[in-house]
């Protein structure tokens, strides 16, 4: 070992936070640089799932007036729930791939907090999510004559909305994956999927029965996909739905937050953060 | 008078019915090397685990460099880093990805500087650029080991940090350990079954049995209290349960 100097480290508090913030978001952008099957396999499922849906599109234009009139309402449905799919499993992935890697001990010992680590698993979904939507989004539009980005930015307060709805799922099975260990991990691919029923994707909350219908719209997704149809149907921005979904996704975020956070402390308590791993 | 690195008093963990640490009272003076040691169950990780912050005592107060870890915890991590071999690096991203990370993670000024000066002191630049899980297990536990030192960390917890090491690196890696804990003025924490990499490193030993501290004092005088020859041969005395008392060797 050659002379000792000890290595400069920032001392600014929020400097600090932020290169954490950075460090973890370069982390999962590390594994995505490095394998290209990675990054097909973002872009694979939303092509597969437009191009399937458009054909099923251009087929009800040729049946039903109502399609003929709205014909980019199943389009629009199937590429908005991926967004919010890939939200929830930009989440979840990125907290197994910790947990597949035995790294969480490491992290945790490091001065990483647990709600940097949110604010950066947040952010890799984000990427994510636009890694896999913007390639379908782009081909719908020669494809089936439909743009999605016609609707301004009514989809963008629709993208977020979804994106963080589908981010506060993402957290909470990630909890639950935490609290159980890695025989829940399916919850973390399946979980997302009981609520579609009550969203709404494909048809209006109405024609749920009567008594899911509040249930439906206790959840921020009901509202923008009620939202998406306005636009696409009535021309019309429903700015109701809009402040709902949002005043929902805050509701919804700070639970699955103190979720996680209390799910982690009792981690914490029960020496899983040493333990865990493949 | 410096605080001790670590102070520790009625340190507690009970997980359910299992009592794994039973209120131990632990003081490990800054800037020296101190082995802990103890059979498997004896209460070692779970130890670790605590100053760490990994884990909560179920009872007990726990003060690290100075600071309460239950209560401020985060103001002292950045001046403590440890190293296990059960516990991974992500084995897709490269050493040097990873080493990136935790430096940026420690708040590093000149992340690319740290890498550059560890890699060639421990030996790594050759395969900083190879994934994590492509490396042999005694690369793995060189770059564990340059992420430890990252932050040239005033307290440094190593559990079995020789550990599928070849004998010729393990004794290379004791030595810059050693020079470290010297040049940096830093305190070392290290848990091994490896009764001849404790006698080489450590100056002060801890024995653990049951969750309990049962003997602890410089690793010389420890040896000569027994009578014994070797530190191993101490160990077997307490895992079977011998006091230095009880030894017939060690009244003479």
């Amino acid at each position: 070992m050659t002379g000792f100097v000890r290595p400069a480290q920032s001392t600014d508090p929020v400097i600090l936070s932020l290169r954490r913030v950075r460090a973890m978001v370069v982390r999962y952008l590390y594994l995505l640089r490095g394998s290209l099957p990675r990054l097909l396999d973002l872009c694979y499922w939303p092509i597969m799932q437009m191009l399937v849906w458009g054909l099923l599109s251009q087929f009800l234009v040729t049946k039903s007036s109502f399609f003929a009139q709205a014909a980019g309402v199943l389009l629009g449905g199937v590429l908005l729930w991926d967004v919010m799919f890939r939200g929830n499993i930009g989440i979840a992935l990125s907290f197994l791939e910790e947990m597949w890697s035995r790294n969480l001990a490491q992290l945790f010992a490091s001065p990483l907090r647990a709600w940097e680590w949110g604010v950066a698993l947040f952010t890799v979904a984000m990427v994510r999510t636009l890694i896999g939507m913007v390639p379908a989004a782009l081909l719908a539009i020669p494809l089936y004559h439909f743009s999605i980005f016609d609707m301004g930015w009514a989809l963008i307060t629709f993208f977020f909305n979804l994106l963080l709805f589908g981010s506060a799922i993402g957290l909470v099975t990630s909890a639950l994956v935490l609290r159980w260990g890695l025989g829940a991990e399916s919850l973390c691919w399946a979980g997302i999927f009981l609520i579609a029923p009550l969203s709404g994707v494909y048809y209006p909350v109405s024609i749920l029965p009567d008594w899911l219908v509040p249930v439906a719209y206790a959840l921020p997704s009901s509202h923008v996909f009620e939202g998406m149809r306005a636009v696409l149907i009535d021309h019309t921005m429903r700015y109701d739905h809009l402040w709902k979904a949002m005043a929902l996704n805050l509701v919804y975020l700070g639970l699955s937050g103190a979720a996680f956070l209390a799910i982690f402390r009792d981690a914490r308590r029960r020496g899983t953060l040493l333990q865990m791993g493949e | 008078m410096h605080d001790p690195a670590i102070r520790a008093s009625g340190l507690t963990k009970r997980f359910g019915d299992i009592l794994a640490v039973d209120g131990i009272d632990l003081i490990v003076p800054a800037g020296r090397i101190v082995g802990l040691l103890g059979g498997n169950g004896a209460g070692k990780t779970t130890t670790i685990g605590m100053i760490l912050g990994l884990l909560l005592p179920s009872a007990g107060t726990i003060a690290v460099l100075g600071e309460d870890m239950l209560r401020h915890r985060h103001r002292v991590l950045p001046r403590m880093n440890f190293s296990s071999p059960y516990v991974d690096l992500p084995k897709r991203l490269t050493a040097r990805e990873n080493l990136t990370v935790y430096a940026e993670l420690y708040g590093l000024v000149d992340v690319r500087a740290r890498i550059a000066r560890l890699a060639e002191e421990l030996s790594i630049a050759e395969f900083l650029d190879r994934p994590n899980g492509e490396l042999s297990s005694g690369q793995r536990t060189r770059v564990a080991l340059a992420k430890s030192l990252l932050n040239a960390p005033e307290l440094l917890l190593l559990d079995e940090p020789t550990a599928s090491l070849d004998p010729d690196t393990a004794d290379w890696i004791r030595r810059y350990l050693v020079d470290y804990a010297r040049m940096a003025g830093a305190t070392l924490l290290v848990a091994s079954h490896n009764m001849v990499e404790v006698e080489r490193l450590c100056t002060e030993v801890i024995m653990m049995k049951r969750g309990r501290i049962v003997d602890q004092g410089a690793t010389d005088a420890l040896i000569a209290r027994y009578g014994r020859h070797t530190l191993e041969e101490v160990f077997l005395d307490i895992a079977r349960g011998r006091s230095a008392e009880d030894l017939p060797t060690a009244a003479q």
